[in-house]
């Protein structure tokens, strides 16, 4: 842990393929993500953005190169504590409510029944105490983050879909993850709510020196993004900053940045049919 | 790999699962009334043969909670599977076996309540006669759903949607209960079929509630039994967390 922290690199890939099938979905990625900040990952649907962030949960198989996160090989025990993942898809039961499903995560993460500054019993935590009241404090927060306090009693099953993401959502704020990742988390959000979601993402990433990783494939989410990674057909195009982007390719938005990379990558590839030294010079632009 | 249990992660899931089926009340219902009134419905088929009430009724404590648990816990699991809230916590510090200690625990929990409202009922309101102790086929009934549960557990890992996992109940469960002795006595069988109802785990629960039938005494049959269905269900429990997988495609 102590590596991790003075690191200033949360993941970092090379060469990192990834075959699910007869199709190689990832094939073959090199990037960093900083430490702290928002990173979004921004690429069409099916681009490979969630097998990624899966890869990097250390739940996706038959990924092979390198792919470091937080300082240790992704998937390690010692990082499950230390990650945050959340699927596009909501996760939690429906058949409890949102307060039983934190209560029951924050058990499984172990999150102390009290709030730290204050201290165990001289007795130490009971596995029954720690049943009983987990972490109250915890669970009310990230029910305060996502918005859902005055929905705390309702089944999952009964909530809007957006209301079922947030509840998602506020699962991974129970711990102390170093490293969130996040899958499409706004979503068919309506704005206001996403604005608010956003402003909760920056507040980790500042007050808590959390690394957010972002996927979106919305290209106008990409400016509430310190850096990004543009992904496209189990490449990455390019990464760096919104505005980097923008100068590189000499666009005015982000979209019609990524546009302008996926022609420059389609010539290259067009090239590279005809002569492979062409195509290896192209993957490396 | 967690291979470590903990206590405090088995319980909260044990909790978590026994939290699901409190939000079911008609689950909790059918899973409760079932077998009492299959009993009833029982006593009364065996209305002249009270002999055969007994031997079939007292065989059934056991049967019901393996065949219930199995049934519920596939579907629970499948459902575990398939919403990602397994994926979530495969990515946290929960161990396999944390997870499915948690449905044992759970599920023998509420076995315990169901296989006691049946033998209560069989006992003392059906006037089921049996030379030993009640506690004896508690004990089997709340094996046999131990049994159940891993069974549901594993057999949920080769089904991909529920319709499947149902039909697994009358592929895994009905031939055990063909073969358990409960329609012809074993011996009486084709020799290949009493061959593989020695192996089959049902077969030695319905011997341990016909000892428990017959004998006043814990008879060393008894003890094999129990032993024998208890060993099936850690087996196949293990089994059944082999089959959740921290990294899928």
């Amino acid at each position: 842990m102590n590596k991790s922290s003075l690191d200033p690199v949360s993941v970092r890939a090379h060469d990192l393929r990834v075959t699910r099938g007869r199709v190689q979905v990832l094939k073959g990625l090199d990037f960093t993500v900083r430490r702290g900040g928002v990173t979004g990952l921004l690429g069409p649907s099916g681009c490979g953005k969630t097998t990624l962030m899966r890869a990097i949960a250390g739940i996706q198989a038959r990924a092979t190169g390198t792919l470091e996160v937080l300082g240790r090989p992704a998937g390690s025990p010692a990082l499950r504590p230390l990650i945050g993942y959340v699927t596009q898809a909501p996760s939690v039961y429906l058949d409890l409510t949102v307060r039983q499903n934190l209560e029951y995560y924050a058990a499984v993460l172990g999150v102390p029944r009290a709030d730290p500054a204050m201290g165990a019993p001289p007795w130490g935590h009971l596995p029954a105490a720690r049943l009983g009241a987990v972490s109250r404090g915890r669970v009310d927060a990230a029910l305060a983050d996502v918005d859902l306090t005055s929905h705390a009693g309702a089944l999952a099953a009964d909530l809007s879909g957006g209301q079922r993401s947030r509840a998602s959502l506020a699962v991974a704020l129970l711990g102390s993850p170093e490293l969130l990742v996040l899958d499409e988390p706004t979503v068919g959000l309506d704005p206001v709510l996403r604005r608010g979601l956003w402003e909760l993402f920056h507040r980790l990433a500042g007050q808590h020196g959390v690394t957010l990783l972002i996927s979106s494939h919305v290209m106008d989410e990409a400016d509430r993004c310190e850096r990004l990674l543009l992904m496209r057909a189990g490449r990455l195009l390019a990464d760096g900053t919104p505005a980097e982007l923008r100068r590189r390719t000499g666009a005015d938005t982000v979209e019609e940045a990524f546009l302008r990379l996926v022609d420059d990558a389609d010539d290259a590839d067009d090239a590279g049919d005809a002569d492979d030294s062409a195509a290896r010079a192209g993957e490396s632009v | 790999m967690n291979a470590v249990l903990s206590p405090a992660r088995s319980l909260a899931t044990a909790r978590r699962v026994l939290r699901q089926l409190a939000h079911d009340p008609r689950t909790l219902a059918l899973l409760l009334l079932v077998p009492v009134g299959l009993l009833v419905l029982l006593y009364y088929v065996f209305d002249a043969d009270r002999t055969s009430f007994d031997a079939i009724g007292s065989s059934l404590l056991g049967i019901f909670p393996m065949v219930t648990m199995f049934l519920v816990t596939s579907i629970a699991t499948l459902r575990e599977r398939t919403s990602g809230t397994l994926e979530r916590l495969m990515t946290m510090p929960l161990g396999k076996a944390d997870l499915v200690a948690g449905y044992a625990l759970a599920f023998g929990a509420f076995a315990v309540l169901q296989a006691t409202l049946a033998t209560g009922v069989a006992l003392w309101l059906l006037g089921l006669d049996i030379a030993g102790s009640p506690w004896l086929l508690l004990l089997v009934a709340l094996l046999n759903a131990l049994l159940g549960t891993a069974l549901g557990l594993f057999v949920s890992a080769f089904a991909a949607s529920e319709f499947q996992a149902v039909q697994f109940m009358p592929a895994v469960i009905f031939p055990q209960l063909l073969l358990c002795g409960l329609f012809a006595p074993r011996d009486s069988m084709q020799p290949v079929l009493e061959a593989v109802s020695h192996v089959l785990p049902m077969s030695y629960s319905v011997d341990g509630m016909t000892q428990v039938l017959r004998h006043q005494d814990i008879t060393g049959d008894y003890v094999r039994d129990v032993v024998v269905v208890a060993g099936s269900a850690l087996a196949v429990l293990a089994l059944g967390a082999a089959t959740l997988r921290r990294r899928t495609d």
